[in-house]
């Protein structure tokens, strides 16, 4: 062969390497925005696990927070269906709502002093916190994604293979008013 | 600004790891030239020497660190809100959990060691647990997973392995030196005062310079670590509130050494703490110049 059939060889071999290089990046990606996701998945699951229990320690104390445990449960109800932006809503409106029942703590020392209560404390804020880190690093990451799929040239290869754009987890607004304990 | 620290403090190490490596084959020329006229030996010679004590320091250095400190690991259920705290940050921070210990010491301050993320352990003394809020506690084994992250126990324990081999070396050169000084010519010695007296230079002060770097890699580190630890938490104000808690203890870590300084959070040794400039020497950069840089984030 001569030369310059080698040298269109070898670009085209540097070409696919390159190629082969940014469909597995993007691949990899996608795998963290689907597994980022699960992780917020867990969380969701094991705090709506443990509401029942929690509305169970506190309802001898809570006489004038009913309106609160409603909102818990029936934010509960919504935690597991529905899309993710859905469930993250319900989520925020849970915790929300926990922050006065919490605070229960602060004016029933018995309930402060009750293990079960202060286990789901530290349980019901671990989850929180795991939610909101995974949030953060589902929309770092699909940011990412998002990223690598436009840019030139990696969105060749990301359309050749269609891969989609993900949506990023709009942070819940925090509610305007701020729940009081009544008492 | 936080993502262009971070970037800055990664360029710092590696033109201080290039200055180590650099000293270090020096040092092994420098031998060599004092020896015979000829630097490969010394280079070669070098070479020989991390290719063996590398691998060793390598092997035992975890268990030796958490040995040292007097370190006793804890579970799940004697710690939980700990755990919590550590499991939680593992999300952002992208690592294994690590194991957790704990050291039986007043004096506020916690450390890590593993060389790799899949080894990383985390201690934290019985002080720090008492003194700071969850939020705090947040923030320092922010800190602590960051230096996991970065590989930092894998650098320091290169760097340490480094300043050995270059005393070694060194000590050799200047062997070297005083045998010729007593014995008679050989080939190609004393052809050039100049470059003789510029190799003796080197080897008597290579150590010094090693120690230098050294600590300035661990200062550098630290800075990286606390920048690293927001990116995980989005948060400043935990870690800040923790130095300043830490800075007000005039407690030195009981169990802690010169050479397992550079893995704690601040500086274990109470004098190094109270600086407010940071010294050629010191492990950690002061903790005020820290909590500047936080605010600043």
């Amino acid at each position: 062969m001569r030369v310059i059939e080698w040298i269109v060889l070898a670009v085209v071999v540097i070409l696919v390497i390159y190629g082969i290089y940014v469909y597995n990046r993007l691949v990899r990606m996608r795998n963290w925005v689907r597994e980022a996701w699960s992780q917020i998945d867990v969380q969701l699951k094991r705090r709506h696990d443990l509401i029942p229990n929690l509305v169970e320690t506190v309802k001898g104390y809570a006489k004038h927070e009913r309106e609160t445990l409603e909102r818990v449960i029936e934010a509960r109800s919504r935690l597991l269906s529905g899309s993710p932006q859905e469930r993250m809503q319900a989520d925020n409106e849970i915790q929300q709502a926990l922050k006065s029942i919490f605070a229960l703590g602060e004016a029933y020392p018995d309930l402060k002093a009750n293990q079960n209560f202060l286990q789901l404390q530290e349980e019901l804020t671990t989850t929180e916190n795991k939610v909101a880190y995974s949030r953060q690093l589902y929309n770092k990451t699909v940011a990412d994604y998002n990223t690598l799929r436009e840019q030139f040239p990696s969105n060749l290869i990301a359309n050749m293979f269609n891969f989609r754009e993900e949506q990023l987890l709009a942070i819940p607004e925090e509610e305007k008013t701020v729940p009081t304990v009544k008492f | 600004m936080l993502y262009r620290q971070i970037e800055q403090n990664r360029r710092k190490t590696v033109l201080l790891v290039l200055l180590f490596g650099l000293l270090v084959l020096a040092t092994g020329a420098a031998i060599g030239y004092l020896d015979d006229g000829d630097p490969v030996f010394g280079l070669v010679l070098a070479a020989i020497f991390l290719a063996f004590y590398l691998p060793f320091t390598w092997l035992s250095a975890s268990r030796q660190v958490l040995g040292m400190a007097g370190a006793r690991p804890v579970s799940r259920e004697e710690y939980p809100q700990l755990y919590n705290i550590v499991e939680e940050l593992c999300i952002p921070a992208r690592l294994p959990m690590p194991k957790i210990y704990i050291v039986d010491d007043p004096s506020p301050n916690a450390f890590a060691t593993g060389l790799k993320p899949e080894k990383g352990a985390v201690a934290f003394t019985t002080g720090l647990l008492e003194r700071l809020n969850r939020e705090e506690l947040e923030g320092v084994a922010a800190h602590e997973l960051a230096h996991i992250r970065n590989y930092d126990i894998r650098l320091m324990t290169i760097s340490i392995a480094l300043i050995s081999v270059i005393i070694v070396l060194a000590d050799i050169g200047v062997r070297m030196l005083m045998v010729r000084r007593g014995g008679g010519n050989r080939k190609g010695s004393g052809s050039n005062p100049v470059m003789l007296i510029v190799a003796l230079v080197l080897v008597i002060l290579a150590p010094i310079a090693a120690r230098i770097v050294h600590f300035a890699i661990s200062r550098n580190r630290e800075y990286l670590a606390d920048a690293t630890a927001v990116e995980f938490t989005r948060n400043p104000a935990g870690l800040k509130n923790a130095l300043r808690k830490i800075a007000e203890s005039d407690l030195d870590v009981r169990k802690a050494k010169q050479a397992t300084a550079p893995l704690y959070f601040a500086s274990p040794f109470n004098k190094e703490r109270k600086k407010r400039r940071a010294g050629l020497f010191d492990t950690h950069p002061p903790i005020e110049a820290r909590i500047e840089r936080l605010e600043r984030m």
